[in-house]
């Protein structure tokens, strides 16, 4: 429950804390390596200091009365004292084990068995505080003394730590002033790249959730142009279905109405007919307008299939000749017109279009019923393709329309009067909608042979084999 | 003044036998219930009146203080470092390579004020051990028995001396015993570092039978009597007190002039470490600055009053590069190299 009450983290708190834990981490490893270098530094600059006083006072033994005598330089000294706070140890000995000169013979320093002649350096405790010493051994071979002398010199390790300490806060002072103004920037940068995001967040809270316009995507990155692109896809989407909704129910009442009032005015003639061959009449009168209505319901509801199938199912790769091929071993037309003269013209090669085959058939069922209805046998439907194109067309002999007809042709309300009960005129839009759904046009006009509906879409891309 | 300096109880405990030489004289200054221990090699009665003035400051203290020879005072101290014996609550001394020694030992507290952080650098080590005073290495002479030209300005012109006139100088030189004062090694210890006169000075020594003594105070009034005409490396502090009068000059040597700043330490396991840090504070207040310059502790040395030059001025630092006079082949051909050339003196 806590988290669901907790405010969500923002984008921006989230990339910077990752800038600071990468920054932060990135710290600690460099000022390890820092503090590793440093030391190392500051240790073997000390221990040449230490190993220099060492040689110097090597140097200075030399053998008296046939005992080593040491004539200290001051100059070892001099150099220990370049780590001024620091306690000094040093000692002489002899072949033998024995102190030839030291600083107190009473406080011995716990000195490693010795492991390789030379110089070796080791760590151990000086009056009780950790210090660093070398050790090295100068060969006598004289008439009267002859043997190893050794040389132990020691130092404590303040001046080693006051240079580390420096040489790590000489690093870390600009590198933390550095991290500090890299995250600076990371907030101007990240402020920056987010203001689009914010300024759509904006525009989105503030928006009447009734407008299904398309936000704007120009100046938007890349990235949020892809999301805002699908969500002005979805909200056309949403925006065609609710146009198709109205649409359909528009149609419905405009086009129902006429054709129901009709039926009920034959319906009452026939009732108020005593005489039984008017009212036979006006019975086959009121079946025909009945079956008229049942052809209009079924073209109404084709037709917001039509659309609605064409914005919400995916596409596929159709064989126009299929489709042509099934609507014209169909019986509908057959009864639309019985006995008519009806051919189908297709090619050996597929035709192929990414569409809806559903879609497909409506349409060229429509435009065959148009020409039908309204043409001069013999019809002709064919397919043709080849190129960029493929064309679906249903030829009748007669001269068409007239231009102003054609003219209003495809849209919804064309119905005139003067079309007659058998005519729809929603046939011809539900062509229409189907190739504006799939990208193509419809062609009418005049040919050598007659008058031809086409259905002119843009061929698949890529010839396949159905 | 009389009257602080009347509880002053002198001791000589010279002629008994101890395995640890002990201290020349006591003092007790004030009557608080706290005992204080302070061991100087200082006299008591050049320091007395600072530690009386610090006593009447800090009334809850007994101050006792014991006057030492200064490798007395460090043999000692070494074994109060060893936890042999009762650990003073301050070490003052004037042999400040021993005091090297000891710090170097682990055998002092460290203290930080910033009084002490304000001293140079040559006058502090480890913040354990302070340089208070500032006191030059003189020559001291006869002025009855040598007046003018005859006054040797540098070591050079009283070698020039010693080599022109032999006999009127013979046995009449006089300087520390260097194998009985601490001080007195320091010093021969630093002339030698600057080779090119010690080696002559120390032929010229022995070519005149010079004399070497034990003390600042008898080598003084040795001067003062005439026995000696001129008395090498003596801490001028002690000619400033020894009110010998007219009859002792001080030359400060143009070609350089050691200058000594007393070692101040607070010994490891002080039972008044605290105590010991307001005697180190008291010390460098102005006042008592002003003491002990009015006592010769601290000389003026600038220029225009003593016609030292600056770069004729040598302060013995406070580095652990000290301890190279305390080695035991050096001090050896040291005092090797100082016993070929001198006698003991035949005390009076």
């Amino acid at each position: 429950m806590a988290d669901l009450l907790a405010p969500p983290r923002s984008l921006a708190s989230r990339v910077l804390g990752a800038v600071l834990v990468i920054l932060l981490l990135g710290g600690v490893l460099v000022t390890g390596s820092i503090w590793w270098n440093g030391q190392q530094a500051a240790r073997q600059s000390y221990d040449r200091i230490l190993l220099g006083a060492a040689r110097d006072i090597a140097e200075a033994i030399r053998v008296q009365d046939g005992a080593p005598f040491v004539d200290l330089p001051v100059s070892a000294f001099q150099l220990l004292a370049q780590a001024p706070d620091d306690r000094i140890y040093y000692a002489v000995h002899g072949p033998g084990g024995e102190l030839v000169t030291g600083l107190d013979a009473r406080a011995p320093v716990a000195v490693p068995e010795a492991g390789e002649p030379g110089v070796s350096y080791f760590e151990a405790s000086l009056h009780g505080e950790p210090a660093r010493f070398v050790r090295l051994t100068r060969r006598f071979v004289e008439r009267d003394f002859s043997g190893p002398v050794e040389v132990t010199v020691g130092q404590t390790l303040r001046a080693r730590k006051a240079m580390t300490t420096e040489l790590m806060l000489n690093a870390l002072l600009p590198m933390a002033l550095a991290g500090l103004v890299l995250m600076g920037i990371a907030a101007l940068v990240l402020r920056r790249a987010l203001r689009p995001l914010e300024a759509l967040s904006e525009d989105l809270a503030g928006r009447d959730p009734h407008d299904l316009t398309p936000m704007p995507v120009a100046g938007l990155p890349s990235e949020l142009q892809v999301m805002v692109g699908a969500m002005n896809r979805f909200m056309g989407r949403l925006e065609g279905q609710f146009a198709a909704m109205r649409n359909l129910i528009a149609d419905s009442a405009h086009q129902l109405r006429t054709p129901v009032a009709a039926i009920r005015v034959q319906a009452e003639t026939a009732r108020a007919e005593g005489d039984g061959a008017t009212r036979e009449r006006a019975l086959d009168r009121l079946l025909i307008r009945t079956r008229s209505l049942g052809r209009l319901l079924d073209q109404l509801l084709s037709r917001a299939l039509v659309v609605h199938r064409t914005d919400s199912l995916p596409r596929v790769a159709v064989d126009l000749r299929e489709v042509a091929l099934e609507i014209f071993e169909e019986d509908d037309h057959a009864t639309l017109s019985p006995g008519a003269d009806l051919r189908l013209e297709i090619g050996e090669d597929p035709v192929m279009v990414m569409a809806d085959a559903f879609s497909l058939g409506e349409a060229a069922r429509n435009m065959l019923a148009n020409a039908l209805a309204h043409g001069q046998a013999p019809v002709t439907m064919g397919v043709a393709g080849g190129g960029a194109r493929a064309q679906l067309w249903v030829e009748d002999a007669g001269p068409g329309p007239a231009p102003e007809v054609v003219e209003k042709l495809g849209t919804r309300f064309n119905r005139s009067s003067g079309s007659g009960e058998r005519s729809t005129g929603i046939g011809f839009s539900i062509v229409t909608a189907v190739a504006e759904a799939f990208g193509g046009r419809v062609d009418l006009g005049q040919t050598d042979s007659g008058f031809r509906a086409t259905l002119d879409l843009p061929a698949a891309p890529g010839e396949e084999t159905p | 003044m009389i009257a602080r300096l009347a509880m002053l109880a002198l001791t000589c405990l010279s002629f008994l036998p101890a395995p640890l030489a002990a201290q020349e004289a006591t003092a007790r200054f004030g009557r608080g219930d706290t005992p204080f221990l302070l061991r100087s090699t200082t006299d008591i009665a050049i320091l007395g009146p600072v530690i009386a003035r610090f006593a009447e400051r800090n009334p809850e203290l007994t101050v006792t203080y014991e006057q030492w020879g200064s490798n007395a005072l460090f043999d000692r101290s070494r074994a109060d470092c060893r936890g042999e014996g009762p650990v003073a609550d301050a070490v003052f001394s004037s042999a400040v390579q021993q005091m090297v020694w000891l710090v170097n030992a682990a055998c002092a507290t460290p203290y930080r004020s910033p009084a002490t952080e304000a001293l140079p650098e040559t006058r502090r080590w480890r913040d354990e051990l302070w340089g208070v005073t500032m006191e030059p290495a003189v020559v001291v002479y006869n002025t009855r028995l040598l007046a003018g030209d005859e006054v040797p300005r540098s070591r050079f012109a009283l070698l020039d001396a010693l080599r022109a006139e032999p006999d009127r100088y013979r046995g009449r030189i006089a300087t520390y015993d260097i194998a009985e004062s601490g001080l007195g090694f320091l010093f021969a210890y630093a002339d030698s570092l600057e080779a090119t006169t010690f080696g002559s000075m120390l032929e010229a020594f022995a070519r005149v039978g010079a004399v070497a003594t034990c003390c600042s105070a008898e080598i003084i009034g040795g001067v003062a009597e005439g026995r000696y005409l001129i008395a090498y490396n003596v801490l001028g502090s002690y000619v400033a007190t020894a009110a010998a009068g007219d009859e002792v000059g001080t030359i400060l040597p143009e070609d350089y002039t050691l200058v000594l700043s007393r070692g101040y330490m607070i010994p490891r396991g002080a039972d008044r470490a605290e105590a010991s840090g307001r005697l180190l504070e008291f010390l460098l207040t102005p006042e008592a600055q002003g003491m002990l310059a009015a006592a010769g502790l601290v000389a003026d040395m600038a220029a225009p009053e003593t016609g030292l030059a600056p770069s004729a001025r040598r302060s013995i630092p406070l580095t652990p590069a000290l301890l190279v006079a305390l080695d035991r082949n050096r001090r050896a051909q040291l005092l090797t190299r100082w016993s070929d050339a001198f006698q003991r003196a035949q005390v009076p």
